[in-house]
């Protein structure tokens, strides 16, 4: 079903989905980017329109509203575990294609890799509903299309968007919601568009080709000395999936605490060391060929697509000026030509 | 926030409490502590292990029977420390078990070798205990481990008993104190194995990384095939369920894939 909003119909309707839903949108933080006066573009909750950025990249995902950084798994007190409770919050996400395929891989770990599902993420991922974001021009850094990312099905959203000069037009799916938008708009054709070219593209490696030589290549040696583990390329990809177990201790003698996990990232110093101090990856130039790897090329073989949806967020916030689609790039190349 | 108490069935990240039944000093710094237990084991599984405050980690199980169970603990930091301040009576917090094991299967009727160096001992100690009491599902049965000196030579109770049902080479790096044996690495020891019937031989190789490469490289030479060789792999794993990443090598999930692999599967594979 297709309708178009007025920007006052519009904000009426999302007035009315508050009263069930927090809605979560990129925002604007005026000079709140850590490393530099500059704004930030990042999640938060909204309740209008004129809210919502929509010029620019977000530098964070959507991911940590379903996988938070910092996450209680449990409080124990005298050996006794509690967990918190399910809240009954609902969560509208808006975000766009890329972002939403990013979601698929990270249900892929959370929901089915191994022999459980993981309860934390699953109770917060249940409650939320998709609002896509039409997406037909880019930014600079993406390359959706290169990874297949730039496309949804009907049936991963509960909402289609488009922005336009006087107002919103949309596609609702989602038959809770459809009373709700039709109240408030008049119902329209709707034809969801997708960006079909890119400023940057990557040309995936054969993965048949693929040698153990690869591996040895100075291309990640390059990587060694220009990476310094800061991490960033890590916790600015939405499918970065990866946590860190820790336990706190705020009152020793009643055995009272809790254990939380908190994201991790395999750039990031200690990511890999065990128990008396053995690391496996010590150089960042593995570091990067390890990521690189998994990005597209081991998660692809474990399930059906490649991890990496193109965003290029990695690039956007690295400071040392790393291209991961340039990074792709070489190692095409590198194969194409024979190590 | 309001909080409830839940089973640990629905949630995979809660642990449940064990009473520590008996503690056995193996060196200075490493204790088996003798826990009653529950769980269904397999040889070679590991379970995330914990004390409530000081953090968790991932500890193979080093024998087990329907009542008890037992870990090998080596005390490396905040959490091994504590544990092993913990006496008889007290809990240890447990949930798994997890990976894979080794399949007995694979070995029946077979002439078994396994190496291990150091405290790789501990997750084939179950394994070793289940063969020497079952000699003759096996065609042959021989066990070589590998210790830097006397001071850490690990369960030195068992390895006398096991001696009396089949044959066990000791080696020490270093100096000849351990009951006046074989002097030198692991690896140079590798050749005086019964290895008559090649074809008939499954080889199990756990221990430090280098010990494992070379020793694997050993048994390459003498002419075992890699798909008679078996590793188990440690890892740093924080969940145990596929979720955290940190035990991941190329598309492999140490943590549920593993931790024991037959060697021609995993010999390309990289950190
Ligand atoms: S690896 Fe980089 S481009 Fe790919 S999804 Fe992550 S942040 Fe985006
Ligand atoms: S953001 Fe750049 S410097 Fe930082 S870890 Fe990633 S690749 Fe290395
Ligand atoms: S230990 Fe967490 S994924 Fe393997």
């Amino acid at each position: 079903m297709g309708f178009n909003f007025s920007e006052n119909g519009f904000n009426q309707l999302l007035e009315s989905l508050n009263q069930d839903y927090q809605i979560y949108a990129p925002v604007r933080k005026k000079n709140k980017d850590s490393f530099s006066a500059n704004d930030l573009i990042t999640y938060d909750l909204i309740k209008s329109l004129e809210e919502i950025e929509l010029t620019v990249k977000s530098k964070y995902s959507a991911k940590e509203i379903v996988f938070p950084i910092r996450e209680t798994l449990f409080h124990f007190v005298e050996g006794e575990q509690f967990i918190a409770s399910d809240t009954d919050d609902k969560y509208i996400i808006f975000l766009r294609p890329c972002d939403r395929n990013a979601f698929k891989r990270l249900d892929k770990i959370f929901l089915e890799n191994g022999p459980e599902e993981d309860i934390y993420y699953k109770r917060l991922r249940e409650n939320v509903k998709f609002f896509v974001i039409e997406c037909t021009s880019g930014f600079d850094s993406c390359f959706c299309v290169s990874m297949e990312s730039n496309t949804v099905e009907a049936e991963d959203y509960a909402a289609f968007l488009r922005f336009e000069e006087n107002g919103v037009s949309c596609e609702v799916n989602d038959q809770d919601l459809a009373v709700e938008f039709s109240s408030q708009a008049e119902e329209i054709k709707f034809e969801p568009q997708f960006i079909e070219k890119n400023k940057v593209e990557v040309k995936l490696p054969d993965r048949e080709k693929l040698t153990n030589e690869v591996f040895e290549h100075q291309l990640w040696t390059e990587y060694s000395q220009r990476c310094i583990a800061c991490g960033r390329c890590n916790t600015s990809c939405p499918t970065c999936s990866c946590f860190t177990v820790k336990d706190v201790l705020y009152d020793e003698n009643k055995k009272s605490g809790e254990r939380f996990r908190r994201w991790a990232g395999c750039h990031i110093d200690g990511f890999t060391e065990m128990a008396g101090g053995h690391n496996f990856r010590e150089d960042y130039g593995d570091r990067m060929r390890y990521k690189t790897m998994h990005k597209i090329y081991d998660f692809g073989e474990r399930f059906d697509f490649d991890m990496c949806v193109g965003c290029g967020r990695c690039d956007d916030v690295c400071p040392e000026y790393i291209s991961f689609s340039k990074c792709i790039n070489k190692l095409s190349t590198i194969i194409e030509e024979g190590v | 926030m309001s909080l409830t108490a839940e089973k640990s069935l629905k949630n995979p990240y809660l642990s449940q409490k064990a009473e520590i039944l008996e503690i056995f000093q193996e060196t200075e710094i490493e204790y088996t502590f003798r826990l009653e237990s529950d769980f269904e084991l397999n040889f070679g599984q590991f379970l995330e292990v914990s004390i409530p405050g000081y953090g968790e980690a991932p500890i193979s199980v080093s024998n087990f029977t329907d009542q008890w169970l037992e870990l090998t603990i080596r005390k490396v930091g905040k959490l091994t420390d504590r544990i092993h301040d913990l006496e008889e009576g007290d809990y240890l917090y447990l949930r798994g078990p997890y990976g894979n094991g080794f399949d007995f299967e694979n070995y029946q009727d077979k002439n078994l070798i396994i190496a291990a160096g150091g405290t790789g001992l501990a997750p084939v100690r179950s394994l070793i205990e289940y063969a020497g009491n079952n000699l003759d599902q096996l065609s042959d049965f021989e066990v070589l481990a590998g210790f830097k000196d006397a001071g850490s030579l690990l369960f030195e109770r068992d390895i006398k008993r096991w001696r009396q049902k089949f044959d066990v080479l000791l080696t020490v790096d270093k100096t000849c104190d351990i009951w006046g044996e074989c002097v030198g690495l692991i690896t140079e020891h590798i050749a005086e194995l019964h290895l008559e019937n090649i074809a008939n031989t499954e080889v199990i190789v756990v221990g430090p990384p280098p010990m494992m490469k070379y020793s694997i490289i050993e048994f390459q030479k003498l002419g075992v095939p890699d798909d008679q060789i078996w590793v188990s792999y440690e890892r740093k794993m924080h969940c145990g369920l596929g979720k955290c990443g940190h035990c991941k090598i190329e598309d492999n999930y140490v943590c549920i894939d593993g931790p024991v692999y037959n060697y021609a599967e995993v010999k390309e594979i990289r950190d």
